[in-house]
Parts: C-alpha cells; structure tokens; sequence
C-alpha cells in the first residue's frame, strides 16, 4: 500500500481527479485535475509544481567522498565543484546501467545523490575499503519541482539569502524561505526552465503554501505524473523501466542497456576518474554500440489516412504511452518505440525509442506499428534526434533576460 | 525597382498565410500593411500599461491544423492553450457550468433537465458528423454550380457524393443548420432555456441577426468546424493573444524569404488594360508585381482598391449588395483583482474559460430587438474570456485583462454617432456584468470600448463587421462574395482575393489564405 509523502495533506486536497500512481511505495498524483492538459501546459506556460520526495535520496560524506562517488559515476566527480550538479548514470562491471541520477556536491568532502530505485547496498559496496559513508537520507528531504518559464519569477519573490538570477543550470544554492533553510537546485525532468525544493519535511506543508501564495499570480498550478511524463518525452529525458532497465533488474542479457545505448554516451567520461565499468565501456565506445537511442516523428497527415480508411478521425493516446511498438525499416524489425505522446505544444506525435545502430540515421525514414480500429498497420515516421523541445530559457540566466 | 512576383494588399492573418505559401513555393512577395503592427483583426496591443489586450478577436479553433503543419507555426512560437469550460452565469444565482470534465458537465446539465443531459451526448456525436462532413468543405475550392466546365462538374459530382455519403440522418441534419435558426434547431434537443440561449449565441456572433432568426444555425455550425489536434469544436487560446498567431504566421512567412512592411497603406491597384501590374501606396511609392493579392473584404478590395470601370458592372451591384452589417463590439478592460461570480465566488477553474452572459433566449433576442431598430442593446449577450487567467503573460502579476465581445452594437445607430455613443457601449456591458460579478465596477483599471465603427476605423474592416461580410447561405460558398469570383479570383487578370469575405469565410481559419495561394500557385506553375 503507498504511503503519503510530507505533502500529501496539500496534494490530496487538490487530487480533484482521485487519481493516484504508486511511486516507490508513495502516492503521487497522475493528474489534480479531471483531465491533464492544463497542468502540462503550466509547466510549457506559466508555472508547475511537482512533488518528488518519492525520489531516493543518498548522501556520501568523509574524506575519501570524492573518490567514493567517482568510482560509482560515469561523469568525472574529480570536477565537479561544491555547489555544482552532475547528470549522471552508474554501471555495473559490464557497464550496463544500474540507475540514473542528480549527484550534487554540497561540500568538499560531501555529496547528495538522487535515484529512482534503492541504491544504498550499491553504493556502500562501491565505496569497500574507503573512508566515506553512504547514507540514505530519503526520509530526511521533502522535495518539490517548481517548472516553467515562471518559476525563478515565483521564487525570487519568496526566497531570501540567494541571487536567483545569477545561479547556474545545474548549480545550487542554499537559502531561506520564510526563516527556514532550504536547498534550492535548478533541475528537473521537464526540459524548460525550473527548479527543485529540498527542505525538511516538517516545512514541506509551509513550502507548499508559499509557493501558492505568490505562484497563483503567475498562473502556478500543480501538477502529476501524466503532464510530467508528456513534458520529459519532449525533453527527450529517459526513464528507467521505461525506455531502457536496470542492469540489477533484467532477467535476460538483452534487456541491458549502455550509456551509449540510451543516449548517455555523453554523460561517460574517460578521464582520470576511474568508475566501475569504465574498461567494458571504453571497448564499446571503440566497437560502436548495438542499440541507438532516438526520437520518432509521426507523420500526422498518413496517420489521419490510416484513420480516414475506416471513416475515422486520427486518435492518439490523449497521455503519453508507455506501451513499447516496433518500429520498422522496409519489412525488418529495427527496434522500438518506448515513449509515445502526442505534443500539444509542438503540434506532433512523438517517440523515443531505440533502434539498431546501423539503422539509427537521423532522416531515416521508418514505419511504427499502430492499432487502428483494432487492426495493425503502421505509420510513417522519421528518425529525429532525441530532443523534441530545448527552449533557450532553460539555460538562461535571470540577468540575460 | 520594387518588383515582385506577388503583393499581398494588407497584413492580416489570411493575408500572411497567403503570403507564407507563395514564398514556399519560392515565390518572391512582399505583404503590405496600412497599420504599424500586423494581424488585422488578430492583434494584440499593450493598450494600457502592462496589460496586452487581444484587441479584437480572441479565440481560435478554426486555424486549420494543415496550416499549423505546412507552416510549422509552433516553431514560431504559436502556442494554443486550452479554454475548457463554459459558465452561464443566471439572475437567480444559479448557472450552468460546462467543462471538460465529462460527468460532471451532465451533471450539471441533469440539474435542470435530466433529458438534456442525455440529449447533449447525442448532439455532440450528432455535431462531430456535422464538423467531419464540412470539413471537407474547407479544404476545397467551391465548384461554381452554373459553369459547364469540366473541372466544376467534376467538382459538383465529388462533392455531391461527399454529402450523399455522409448518410441519411446526417444530411438531414446538415440541411436544418443549413436553413433554420440557431435557437429552433437546438430547441429540437434540449429544453433547458440557459443551454439553448448560450449554445445557440454561437448563432449570432458576427451576425445582424438573432438567435431565432432563420440562417443563424448554420452560423452555430460554422463556429463548430474547428479541430485541435484531431478533436473537432475544441477552442483555444493563442498564448499572447490573437496578435501572436498573426506573427507566428509572419515568422513562418519571413523564413520562406516573404517581405512584411508595415505602415505601408495602398491606396489602388494599378491596371492595365484589364490587367494588375502593381500597387501604388498613399504616399505615392508604388510597387510591381503580376499578381497582386487583396485580403481586405469584398467592398475594400472591388470598390476601393480598383475603378469601378475596371469591372463588369453586374459585379459592381452584387458587392453594393453584399451584406456586410456590422453588429458586435468589443470591450476590453484592465482589472486590478480577479472578478468574483456571484454563482461561484472566489478563484477557480471556471475562470480559466467563457463566461457567458446569456441566461436565457428572451434575453438575447431582445438584445437582438434593440439592434434592429438602431439602437444599442441595453443588456447585451456578452462572451467574456480572462485572458491573464490562461495566459499569465497578458497582465502584470495578480491584476488581469478581460476580454468582452458584445453584441449587439449595431454599425448604423438609430440616433447619434458612434464617437458620440461609444461609452454608452461600454457602461451597458459593465452593467449587465455586474449583476453577474458584483466586484467588476471596482476593479476596472481601464476600458476600451470598441463599436463596429472604432473596429473599421482602426483596422478597416468595412462596417465594422468581423467576418469581412455576413456568414449567411445566400453569400457563401459559390456566392461568396459573388457568383463567378467565388475562386479567389475577380474580373481583372492577376487580381486575387484571400480575406474572409471568399470562402470559406470569418474566423481564424487560415483556409482562404491558403486556398487562394494553391489556386494561384496552380494557374502560374
């Protein structure tokens, strides 16, 4: 049964939809609203807040923290600086992906890491015969994402002690809110401009507040899993169980992904970090990777004939879907589509997906299985680069503006 | 020397998308636009302080989704937000709300009458067949039902079978919205007075007629056309008012290598012996081109733009003729605070969507009486939108901007001027909001009061009217604006039209931009 999170007593009071996901063992609404579009437009619009205190959060600290976290990462912590944030996944010895995560270095000898499955055994055990420790501090932090293009507007209004402008994509900052301390990080899962909220759980309902308070000028709505799951395929994000699994959790050999196999292959660095996986990885690198990750392009106007042959008008999943398809080149099956929306924003049907390398070029033209009216047929599509949405503002600082 | 393949005569939404096609095709064209910003009637403007009105309209649905396509608009920042929900506010403190919350929507319908409530889901699946059939209409260019060419036959014979096909009960259907009035033909499926009264407004809007005068329901079908990402009658609201929509089309238009001027207002087309050779400005610079494009409306661009001599005078009768009565105003106003509906007060959703002043048919057909003999109505139907409340970006933090289309505000007044009157306008449309919103009188900032004449001072459109000519059966399809020119194009060679006076009419709709642009393209490749 799931549980609440520290701010369940402000969520469920606006879960109008009593629609509720379990995530890792939380409540955590799929929509507040009857239907989801406004809540995704909020966070594309105007503002959005997310509560992600599901996440596992973990911190490593002691004096050998630095090589601890480096041997677990496949960016290179060796350079990363206190009060910087790392993307990241970690690999096991064949370097197939166990997880990906946010690690932050709050200190010199102490960083935060975030993960979507328990990670602590794996941790500490990457951590044997060093002086650190690996410490799961999930229950300590409540968490919010505040999204959108007006979200630095809403929290320079209400946060104290920290120039909002000026920090980086991927920076953070501690400061206060209405005398208690807060971290403040500019992350999250929706590709636009935005921030996560970490305090502890006794502020998290006096957070929520406040940020009402002054958001709802700002157009500020709150909201689930649906909206976030359309804006992170935009984004192009991965997510884990998702488009690719878990090294620790697959039963077969094929359903291991590398880095490279689900688009990371920018986040593996080979350089005097040493992580666990690194030598498997840096022969991938050199043989080319079996599996591409990429972006599909629905072509809407064959997949209105498609539908059109049956009297009908086209009809996509009003939500993202996270039902695989195949995807097609001529008669061969080349790979999958993973995640599937319709973008309201950019006006197109979307995919991420992977398909075999020597199949993977951007302009390929490919076909996707669909289901119209109960028969299969596939659409036409192209292969895309992986990135549907990257506005400019999700970078910027507030001084460029 | 200021030569080009096409000019497109004014900068409004049809006329960018006109223009956005033809440098597609690689064709060199240049839009001239008497205002210092462009769009037409599809502009938005800081009109106060901090506050963006969409000035005139300001909502979309019928932007047909191809145009969104071909034009790839989203990468030039068009971005349609949802409008969800419907609220009638009525005298007694009650009200009829309308969401997109399925359930509860017939729940609220059953609180008046239950039967309603089970008609209404047969209506819209009875209206989806409708907006499927004419959408087909949209896409074409009408076949001329009196010529003998073999392309118009062939024409007449593909769309008698489209609706032939379209099946018995349905063309039935379609044949009532065709003749009937909004209010009768929706009075064949509900009873409840607040439903008929703000279903059949979308009857009137533009009209200078009321919701039980015959011809109104086609009017209701043709606001019911619109499609967003494949779902019919859905509306939206264009992030940064109308005014955006117009400037995405022009960004798509500038990368295909088309030239926008603004302030640039033509005074005539230059002919030639029967033939447009260019277009000379009001301060005398003139422009060549061998096709020349006028989006402006039917009496604009054949008695204005060119001599009366330069056209067959038949024509010249028919557009004297052509019904262009203006009857809707427009009342945008700054607010300080969120308005409070008396029937729900405080926030919330209902906000987010219209608000319908029109408790009941009587009301709006009185308003109707009002207009016919000259007069403004006292207690106006109003469809009132808070665009700050979809878009925060219309006004400056926790203030917004209210948008109030008004009808009826008829263009030729029984007594007095338009300048004289206008205020009168706007004090009606804040009196009969407040007995709705009983905060509203404290909360204004600013008002702007436009009368059809305001709206054809500032942007030309003639009598004010908002659909460039009324949308009604004897002036559409091959009668719009006129028998013989209803293909976009007029008696004088390289001489086109593309405004919402040619098929298929009013609206953000885009299509005759875009038909017009694939006919031309058609006859010069």
């Amino acid at each position: 049964m799931p549980i609440p999170t520290p701010f369940h007593a402000k969520t469920s009071a606006l879960t109008a939809s009593h629609e509720w996901s379990n995530w890792s063992g939380f409540l955590a609404a799929v929509m507040y609203e009857p239907y989801h579009e406004h809540e995704y437009y909020s966070i594309r619009n105007s503002a959005g807040l997310l509560d992600v205190s599901p996440l596992y959060k973990y911190e490593i600290k002691g004096p050998d923290a630095v090589f601890h976290a480096d041997r677990i990462m496949t960016r290179d912590i060796t350079k990363c600086e206190i009060g910087q944030i790392m993307y990241t996944p970690w690999c096991d010895e064949d370097g197939k992906v166990i997880d990906d995560g946010n690690i932050a270095r709050l200190g010199k000898d102490h960083f935060r890491i975030t993960a979507a499955d328990p990670n602590l055994r794996w941790f500490q055990d990457c951590g044997y015969g060093l002086e650190s420790e690996v410490v799961n501090v999930s229950d300590e932090l409540a968490a919010l994402a505040l999204q959108g293009p007006n979200s630095r507007k809403i929290l320079k209004e209400i946060v104290v002690g920290a120039d909002l402008d000026k920090l980086q994509y991927f920076w953070l900052t501690e400061a206060k809110i209405d005398d208690f301390p807060i971290t403040i990080t500019r992350t999250g899962y929706t590709g636009d401009l935005g921030y996560e909220l970490w305090v502890h759980p006794k502020q998290a309902e006096r957070l929520w507040d406040i940020i009402f308070e002054t958001g709802t000028n700002y157009g500020l709505s709150p909201f689930g899993l649906a909206a976030l799951d359309m804006a992170r395929i935009e984004a192009g994000l991965v997510l884990i169980e998702v488009d690719y699994n878990s090294s620790h959790k697959a039963v077969i050999e094929s359903q291991k992904s590398s880095p490279y196999e689900i688009g990371l292959g920018w986040a593996v660095k080979f350089g005097e970090n040493k992580f666990i996986g690194r030598r498997a990885l840096e022969e991938e690198k050199v043989q080319e990777p079996e599996w591409t990750f990429i972006g599909l392009e629905i072509d809407w106007v064959d997949l209105e004939s498609l539908f059109s042959r049956k009297n009908l008008p086209p009809q996509v999943t009003g939500r993202a879907s996270r039902a695989a398809l195949p995807i097609y080149l001529q008669s061969d099956h080349i790979g999958q589509a993973t995640s599937i929306t319709f973008s309201p924003l950019l006006k197109k049907y979307i995919a991420l997906g992977s398909v075999r390398t020597n199949a993977a070029k951007i302009g390929t033209p490919v076909k996707l299985e669909v289901t119209v009216e109960y028969t299969r047929q596939a659409v036409d599509a192209v292969i895309v680069k992986p990135k549907f949405f990257n506005p400019k503002r999700k970078r910027s600082l507030g001084t460029d503006e | 020397m200021n030569k080009y393949d096409a000019i497109i005569i004014g900068g409004g939404h049809n006329g960018l998308v006109a223009a956005a096609y033809l440098a597609k095709a690689g064709k060199k064209v240049i839009v001239l636009e008497r205002r210092h910003i462009l769009g037409g009637a599809a502009a938005t403007e800081e009109i106060y302080p901090g506050f963006k009105f969409t000035v005139f309209s300001y909502v979309v649905s019928l932007l047909r989704p191809e145009i969104v396509r071909d034009l790839n608009l989203p990468k030039h920042g068009l971005t349609i937000l949802p409008l969800e929900s419907t609220i009638t506010p009525l005298p007694d403190g009650d009200y009829l709300y309308r969401d997109i919350d399925h359930h509860r929507t017939l729940r609220n319908i059953a609180r008046f009458s239950e039967r309603d409530a089970e008609a209404y889901e047969e209506y819209s699946r009875s209206m989806y067949f409708m907006a499927k059939a004419v959408k087909y209409i949209l896409g074409i260019i009408p076949p001329d039902p009196t010529s003998l060419k073999p392309k118009d036959l062939l024409g007449l014979l593909e769309m008698s079978k489209h609706f032939l096909g379209i099946g018995e009960e349905q063309f039935f259907t379609l044949f009532k919205l065709m003749t009937m009035s909004s209010a009768d033909f929706l009075e064949e499926w509900f009873e409840t007075d607040p439903l008929i009264a703000t279903m059949s407004a979308s009857g009137i809007i533009g009209t200078f007629l009321g919701p039980r005068s015959p011809g109104t329901a086609y009017v209701l079908l043709h606001h019911y056309m619109g499609e967003i990402d494949g779902v019919f009658r859905a509306w939206g609201f264009a992030k940064g008012g109308t005014g955006a929509i117009s400037n995405s089309i022009a960004g798509a238009a500038r990368e295909f290598g088309a030239e926008i001027r603004t302030n640039a207002p033509v005074s005539n087309v230059i002919v030639k012996n029967g033939k447009a050779t260019g277009v000379a400005l009001e301060n005398g610079d003139e422009f060549l081109a061998d096709i020349i494009i006028s989006s402006l409306d039917p009496k604009l661009t054949f008695l204005k733009l060119v001599e009366e001599n330069d056209l067959p005078s038949d024509l010249v009768e028919s557009i004297h003729k052509f019904k262009i009565r203006g009857s809707s105003g427009k009342v945008n106003l700054a607010l300080d605070a969120l308005p409070d509906l008396s029937c729900i007060p405080g926030p919330g959703p209902h906000l987010r969507g219209a608000i319908s002043i029109s408790p009941s048919v009587d009301y709006i057909e009185r308003a109707y009486d009002d207009a016919k003999y000259g007069e403004i109505s006292k207690q106006p139907y109003i469809d009132v939108i808070i665009p700050s409340m979809i878009d925060p970006d219309m006004a400056p933090p926790g203030k917004h901007v209210m948008s109030c289309f008004v009808q009826y505000a008829p263009y030729e007044l029984r007594e007095g001027t338009w300048e004289q009157r206008r205020e009168e306008l706007g004090d009606n449309v804040v009196n009969a909001l407040s007995e709705f919103m009983p905060n509203i009188k404290d909360i204004i900032l600013h008002r702007q009061v436009l009368s059809p004449w305001d709206v054809e001072q500032s942007i030309g459109l003639s009598q004010g009217n908002i659909f460039q000519g009324e949308l009604s059966l004897f002036q559409l399809f091959f009668l719009r604006p006129a028998s013989g020119y209803a293909k976009y194009n007029t008696p004088i060679r390289g001489y086109y039209q593309c405004g919402s006076g040619t098929h298929p009419g009013g609206g953000i709709t885009g299509t005759p931009g875009r038909l017009a642009a694939l006919k031309i393209l058609k006859e010069i490749n």
